[in-house]
């Protein structure tokens, strides 16, 4: 039976969060909501305070002011969050001595509960370790480790999983296995935070997303918000007829072309670059079919995602 | 952006000491270097004793070494003696010295902070798993040198004062000399957990047992005054040599264990305090060598200083050697006169007494040349004794006389022939050298006088 007041409860609020590190100010005045039951990005630039956000919601720390609630619980002090929360932040903690079975088991019994020693299998199946379980770690790859540092994380049944860098290292079936995994935990109501470097696994994973930069919070909300609010970004757009496509797109309002040298390798005689927001692109494909051309390709040429990113991190120039 | 929480139970939980020991415990001994040492420790002093005691020259100049063929209870005091010097430092290293630093190594402090939510416990849980592998390495070293009694043979051993003790009163010092040792295993051992938690990854934490081991036992032969060497904890590794004489030493011993447990607690505290403020958010190591000087260094320095202080202050024989004229001509009187009966036994003379002798020693050193104390080799001690059934007729012995800064000394027999030069006598265990010929002793440092 739920409790009245969990029904409005967060995984994680977070209000005016700032910590530093004696003169480096790794996070300044930071907000963070995280519902259950969703999967939350945290992106960034290198030193731009992810880690060290993440290890306050693991209470590896405990922020200089500001207040946080992890389950709705107020932390205070490093390491006194509530039961309920597990996850990893520069790399998984594992024992290379230890067998992959082992690891967990250990893992389970420092918790001391039979469920989830009962439950090991299951994890190693789900992240795809099975047929290594009896292998010591000393051996695994990178991607292995990640995917037996997920399962040890899920091993305690977190309402709470923080994550960083989860798919770092692995091939896209253990990319697939570690979404469909953190998918299900979702569904399930727990809360996911994770940082990645990769935008299109934030993309494709995240329903929500805090872009952070030097400390401090550009953006927080749903993706698709970002989308709308991205403004302009660059299309690469194939048709059938290049020429006749280039003179639909310089007559529609709104639409601009683009240099195609940005395309990098993926630049051809039959490409074209533009620059547009979602209404006015929506306006050039109408166009374009009016006139008779066909579109073969129209895709960004850096994800909204990304280019939200790079926008809202971007340093000025006189600060470089 | 809300939405409802299962109903799980949230609580501040953290996991009991016990079960961290566990983990602890798990880890270590996964590690192959472990285990192998484990199992040396079990299996190799009682193939080495019953190989050497088998062994046609024995390691005479090692205390007990000369008793290896005699009785199986010498070899498991050899192998304590060698267990001291070197065995016992590298354990510790190798244990104590790597517990908090392996996790720096792998990288998993997080993990085991978020896991056990407790830098107290987490400490708890890693003393104590590398204080059970440091009583299980010297469990093994102890049941298997003294195993070796069942090969070579469970036999009288002789006393440090050429007294022959039983069987079951050998066995009994034996194991409690073992037992004393583990006094100042202790402090290398809690030395080991503060180099591990203060040096980080750096290899110098997994060494600092080791070398403060070799450092301490390098001061035990230095000729240096009594008090400081009493106030280093290397003094345990020797000061169970009391146990085997005639009155027992035990004001040092005790001493010697007592220094010894307040050095692993204090270095025990320091490492917990340290580890306690360390930032687990932060790898850095920067101030590293200022941090392991002030906070790990000084404080036992102090310590030390403040207990060679107080051994001056109270005991003022401490000040000096500890070895004099008036303790050697005591410790070889009776040495001789046990050693005396002994080989009338062994030569099935009439019986005899040790006061029936009335034996006396007078010794001098550098012919009298240098002041009579302090160690060094050029000890001469003249032993008178009354000849049993002979009115009036007096017996003497010389004996050259090897002293080490630690009290113990070898008294080589110099004439005449027939008393205490080399021959063999043939004993229940085969020939053996004439036991007045060369015999050990040891002196108590402490004592005001002999």
């Amino acid at each position: 039976m739920q409790d009245a007041t969990d029904i409005t409860r967060l995984a994680v609020r977070a209000r005016g969060i700032t910590k530093s590190f004696g003169e480096v100010i790794a996070l300044d005045g930071v907000d963070l909501d995280v519902a259950p039951g969703r999967i939350h990005g945290v992106v960034g630039p290198n030193g731009a305070g992810k880690t060290t956000l993440l290890g306050l919601l693991l209470g590896l720390a405990v922020a200089d002011s500001g207040s946080l609630e992890i389950l709705g619980v107020p932390v205070r002090r490093a390491l006194a969050g509530p039961d309920g929360v597990a996850g990893f932040v520069d790399g998984p903690g594992l024992y290379p001595a230890l067998t992959a079975r082992r690891n967990l088991a250990a893992l389970a019994a420092l918790r001391g509960s039979d469920a989830y020693a009962a439950s090991i299998d299951e994890i190693l199946s789900e992240v795809g370790l099975t047929d290594v379980a009896d292998d010591r770690v000393r051996g695994f790859s990178l991607g292995m480790r990640q995917r037996l540092g997920l399962a040890a994380a899920l091993l305690t049944k977190p309402r709470l999983l923080v994550l960083d860098e989860p798919v770092n290292g692995l091939d896209p079936a253990g990319k697939n296995h570690v979404h469909r995994v953190l998918g299900r935990l979702a569904e399930d109501g727990s809360a996911v935070v994770i940082s990645s470097h990769r935008m299109d696994d934030v993309e494709a994973l995240c329903s929500e997303v805090t872009i952070v930069g030097r400390g401090r919070v550009a953006f927080s909300g749903p993706v698709d918000k970002l989308r709308t609010e991205s403004g302009e970004i660059a299309y690469r757009l194939v048709t059938t007829d290049p020429s006749a496509a280039r003179e639909v797109a310089v007559t529609t309002p709104g639409v601009h072309l683009a240099d195609g040298a940005s395309l990098g390798p993926r630049a051809s005689s039959d490409a074209l670059v533009v620059r547009a927001a979602v209404a006015a692109l929506d306006e050039l494909v109408v166009q374009l079919v009016h006139a008779g051309v066909a579109v073969r390709e129209l895709a960004p040429v850096i994800s909204p995602l990304e280019a939200a990113f790079l926008a809202l991190t971007e340093q000025p120039e006189d600060d470089r | 952006m809300t939405a409802a929480i299962a109903g799980r139970a949230t609580s501040d939980r953290r996991v009991p000491v016990s079960r961290g020991y566990r983990f602890e415990v798990v880890k270590l001994l996964s590690l192959w270097r472990l285990r192998l040492l484990i199992i040396a420790a079990w299996v190799v002093p009682a193939g080495l004793v019953i190989e050497v005691s088998r062994g046609s020259s024995l390691p005479a100049d090692t205390l007990f070494g000369r008793w290896m063929h005699t009785t199986g209870w010498a070899g498991s005091l050899v192998v304590l003696g060698f267990a001291g010097t070197y065995a016992l430092p590298l354990l510790t290293s190798l244990v104590a010295g790597d517990v908090f630093s392996a996790e720096d190594r792998l990288g998993t402090w997080r993990h085991l902070l978020v896991a056990i939510r407790s830098p107290r416990r987490i400490f708890a849980a890693k003393a104590l798993a590398s204080l059970t592998v440091i009583v299980l390495l010297i469990a093994g070293l102890t049941c298997s040198s003294t195993a070796a009694v069942l090969s070579v043979g469970n036999r009288p051993l002789l006393g440090l004062n050429g007294q022959v003790l039983a069987p079951s009163d050998a066995a009994a010092k034996v194991l409690l000399a073992w037992l004393c040792a583990l006094a100042p295993t202790l402090a290398l051992a809690a030395i080991g957990l503060l180099g591990s938690v203060t040096l980080g990854r750096s290899s110098m934490g997994l060494l600092l047992p080791a070398l403060a081991g070799l450092a301490m036992d390098g001061a035990q032969i230095l000729p240096l005054p009594v008090a400081v060497r009493v106030a280093l904890p290397s003094y345990g590794f020797v000061a169970w040599r009391g146990l085997f004489t005639s009155p027992v030493q035990l004001g040092p011993l005790l001493v010697a264990i007592a220094v010894s447990l307040v050095w692993a607690v204090v270095a025990t505290g320091l490492a917990y305090w340290l580890f306690l403020r360390r930032d687990f958010t932060s790898i850095s190591t920067d101030g590293l060598v200022r941090k392991t000087l002030t906070v790990g260094v000084l404080p036992l320095a102090a310590l030390f200083a403040l207990t060679a202080g107080v051994l001056a202050v109270s005991a003022p024989a401490t000040k000096g050697s500890g070895i004099d004229q008036s303790k050697l001509q005591h410790s070889v009187t009776t040495g001789f006169a046990y050693l005396y009966v002994l080989q009338a036994q062994q030569l099935h003379r009439p019986s005899i007494t040790v006061p029936q002798l009335r034996a006396s020693t007078s010794c001098d050193k550098g012919g009298g040349l240098v002041a009579a104390s302090g160690p060094g080799n050029g000890w001469r001690c003249t032993v008178t004794w009354h000849i049993p059934g002979v009115s009036n007729a007096v017996g003497q012995a010389i004996y050259q006389l090897d002293v080490t800064p630690d009290g113990r000394y070898i008294a080589d027999g110099d004439g005449p022939v027939q008393v205490n030069g080399y021959f063999l006598v043939r004993t229940p265990t085969g020939d053996a050298a004439n036991p007045l010929w060369q015999f050990d002793g040891t002196v108590d440092l402490l004592a005001t006088k002999g």
